[in-house]
C-alpha cells in the first residue's frame, strides 16, 4: 500500500468532505449562538437576588460542566426517547453541545458582569434605568468586551468538540472522513484532509474573533 | 431595595399622595391643604432614619428637613455616615428604619389603600428621578462618549426624543464648559472634566435635589475649582435644593445656607455656616475643625 498521499485519491474525496466542513461550520455556528445568548441569561438569573433560583441555575451549571458532553449527547438522543421525546441526531446533537457550552460561556459571563464597578450599577440606578436598560445599555457593554477573547475560545473549543456528536449518528467532518476511510481501507487522505479543514476553520474562527474584539475596542 | 418596616408611620394629614388618582377639588384633603403650602413644606425629610450594618449603626434615629432651594453642607469625620445619608437618599442603600420623603412624597414608601407599604421598584424609579447624585469616582459609562453618557437617561426614562435630549445635553456640557468635549470618551477627560461631564448628566434628568458625595476628593488640587465654579454656577442660577458632603471647608463656609456636623451617626450639631466655623458650640465640632485647620 502506497505510504505517500495520493493526490488523485484525496481530489476524489474532497467534496463529501467540504459538504461534511460545511455541517459542522453549521452546528458550531447554530450551536454557538445558542451557547451566547443561554449562557448569558444564565449568567443573569445566577445573579438573581431571588436565592432559590441563583442556587438552582449554579447548580444546573456545575452539574453539566462536571460530565462529559459524550455523556449528555447520548442521553438526548438515546435515553429521552424512552420519555417520549425524540430528537433527529442533528437536532439533539445541536442542543447537547450548545447547552454544554451555555455553561462555561455563562462562567466567562460571570466573570465579566463581576468585572464591572459597583460605581456603574449605582450611577444607573442614581439616573433612575430600569434594570432592563441597566443590563443592555450600562453593565453587558461593559461585562462582555474584556471577555470577547475568552468567548473566542469557546467558540474554537466548541468547533474542535463537534467530532463527539458522530457517536449519534451525527455525519459531522470527522464522521465523514473515518467513513470514506472504512469504506475504501485508506485513512491517510480523510483523515489528513479532516485535521486540515479543521485546522483552516479553527483559525478563520480566531482571526474573527481578533476582529471583532479590535472593533469594539474602546479609545 | 424594598424597605422593610413593622412601625405603623401615621400619614401626614395634608398630602394625598396616592399617584393613580389625582387630587380632586371637593377632597376633603384639598380643602385643608392650600395649593402654596407645597411651597413651605421641607423639600426632602428624613424622619427616624436609621441604617445599621450588621451591629453597626451608620444613620442613628436621624431626622433632618431640607428646605426648597436650600444649600446644606455635611461635613464629618469618615465613617460618621454622611456619605451613607446621600446613599439612603438615592436609594442605593436600603433602609433598616424610619422613613425619607421627598417634595412631599413619601420615597421609601408608597400608599396603598390608605396605609403606608415599602415602595415598590416602580414607584422608587419615579420618586427618586426628582433626586440627581454626583459621585466621587464619577461614574460616568466608560463605553459612551459625554453626549451619550447626558443623553442616555433623559431619553431611556424621560422618553424624550434623540434630538431632544441631545439639545438639552448640549446645553448643560456647555453650563459646565464643556460643549467641545462632547464627543470624547471618559478616558479622553481629565478628572475634573469628568466630573463636569457627571454633573451635566445627574442634571439632564431635570432633578429637584442633587446630591454631591464628596465630588473633588478624587481630583487634583487644580481641578477641584473647575468643578466647585460648576456648583457655584449651579446654586447662584438654578432652583435647585443641593446636599453636598464635603471636606472642602472653605467652600463650604462660603456656598452653604447651613452646614451640618456629622457624628457616630447623628448630627450633632448645625447652623449657618458663620456662626459654625467661628463659634461652634459642641466639643466634638471644635475638636474637628481644629484638627482639619492644623492639616491645612
Amino acid at each position: 500500500m502506497n505510504s505517500f498521499f495520493d493526490l488523485h485519491y484525496a481530489e476524489q474525496i474532497l467534496p463529501a468532505l467540504l459538504r461534511a466542513s460545511m455541517y459542522t461550520i453549521f452546528i458550531t455556528l447554530i450551536g454557538f449562538a445558542i451557547a451566547l445568548v443561554l449562557g448569558l441569561v444564565l449568567a443573569v438569573l445566577r445573579r438573581s437576588p431571588i436565592k432559590p433560583l441563583a442556587r438552582t441555575v449554579g447548580f444546573i451549571v456545575e452539574f453539566i460542566r462536571s460530565t462529559p458532553l459524550l455523556i449528555q449527547v447520548y442521553v438526548l438522543f438515546y435515553v429521552l426517547p424512552v420519555y417520549g421525546i425524540t430528537m433527529s441526531a442533528l437536532t439533539a446533537g445541536t442542543v447537547g453541545i450548545a447547552l454544554h457550552y451555555a455553561c462555561y460561556t455563562s462562567e466567562v459571563y460571570r466573570a465579566g458582569l463581576n468585572g464591572v464597578a459597583r460605581g456603574q450599577w449605582e450611577a444607573a440606578c442614581a439616573l433612575s434605568l430600569s434594570p432592563w436598560r441597566t443590563y443592555s445599555g450600562v453593565i453587558l457593554p461593559q461585562a462582555i468586551r474584556p471577555v470577547i477573547p475568552a468567548l473566542g475560545n469557546y467558540l474554537v473549543a466548541m468547533f474542535k468538540d463537534t467530532p463527539v456528536l458522530s457517536a449519534i449518528t451525527v455525519v459531522e467532518l470527522m464522521q465523514q472522513a473515518k467513513n470514506i476511510g472504512s469504506e475504501t481501507f485508506r485513512y491517510l487522505e480523510p483523515i489528513t484532509l479532516a485535521g486540515i479543514f479543521f485546522l483552516l476553520i479553527s483559525v478563520s474562527f480566531a482571526h474573527l474573533v481578533r476582529r471583532l474584539e479590535y472593533s469594539l475596542r474602546l479609545p | 431595595m424594598t424597605v422593610k418596616t413593622d412601625l405603623d408611620i401615621p400619614t401626614p394629614p395634608h398630602a394625598d399622595l396616592s399617584v393613580e388618582k389625582p387630587m380632586k377639588r371637593d377632597d376633603p384633603a384639598s380643602v385643608l391643604v392650600p395649593q402654596a403650602s407645597t411651597q413651605d413644606e421641607p423639600m426632602v425629610r428624613f424622619a427616624g432614619v436609621t441604617k445599621r450594618y450588621g451591629a453597626l449603626t451608620v444613620l442613628d434615629a436621624l431626622d433632618l428637613e431640607i428646605g426648597r432651594n436650600e444649600k446644606v453642607a455635611i461635613i464629618g469625620p469618615s465613617g460618621s455616615g454622611k456619605s451613607t445619608l446621600l446613599r439612603v437618599l438615592m436609594t442605593l442603600d436600603p433602609l433598616t428604619d424610619g422613613m425619607i420623603e421627598v417634595d412631599g412624597e413619601p420615597l421609601t414608601h408608597m400608599r396603598k389603600n390608605g396605609v403606608l407599604v415599602p415602595a415598590s421598584l416602580k414607584h422608587l424609579r419615579r420618586v427618586r428621578s426628582k433626586i440627581g447624585m454626583v459621585f466621587q469616582s464619577f461614574n460616568l459609562f466608560p463605553h459612551m462618549t459625554a453626549l451619550a453618557n447626558t443623553i442616555e437617561a433623559p431619553m431611556q426614562v424621560l422618553g424624550l426624543s434623540r434630538k431632544e435630549a441631545t439639545e438639552r445635553a448640549r446645553d448643560l456640557l456647555s453650563l459646565v464648559g464643556l460643549e467641545d468635549k462632547c464627543n470624547h470618551y471618559p478616558s479622553q477627560l481629565s478628572g475634573g472634566q469628568q466630573q463636569r461631564v457627571a454633573i451635566a448628566r445627574a442634571l439632564a434628568m431635570r432633578p429637584k435635589v442633587m446630591l454631591f458625595d464628596e465630588v473633588t476628593s478624587a481630583l487634583d488640587p487644580e481641578l477641584c475649582g473647575e468643578v466647585l465654579n460648576v456648583i457655584r454656577r449651579l446654586g447662584s442660577e438654578h432652583n435647585l435644593t443641593m446636599l453636598m458632603v464635603t471636606h472642602q471647608m472653605g467652600f463650604a463656609r462660603e456656598f452653604a445656607d447651613r452646614v451640618c456636623f456629622f457624628s457616630q451617626g447623628k448630627i450633632i450639631e448645625q447652623g449657618p455656616p458663620q456662626q459654625f466655623f467661628s463659634a461652634p458650640r459642641h466639643e466634638r465640632t471644635q475638636q474637628f475643625l481644629r484638627a482639619v485647620k492644623e492639616a491645612v
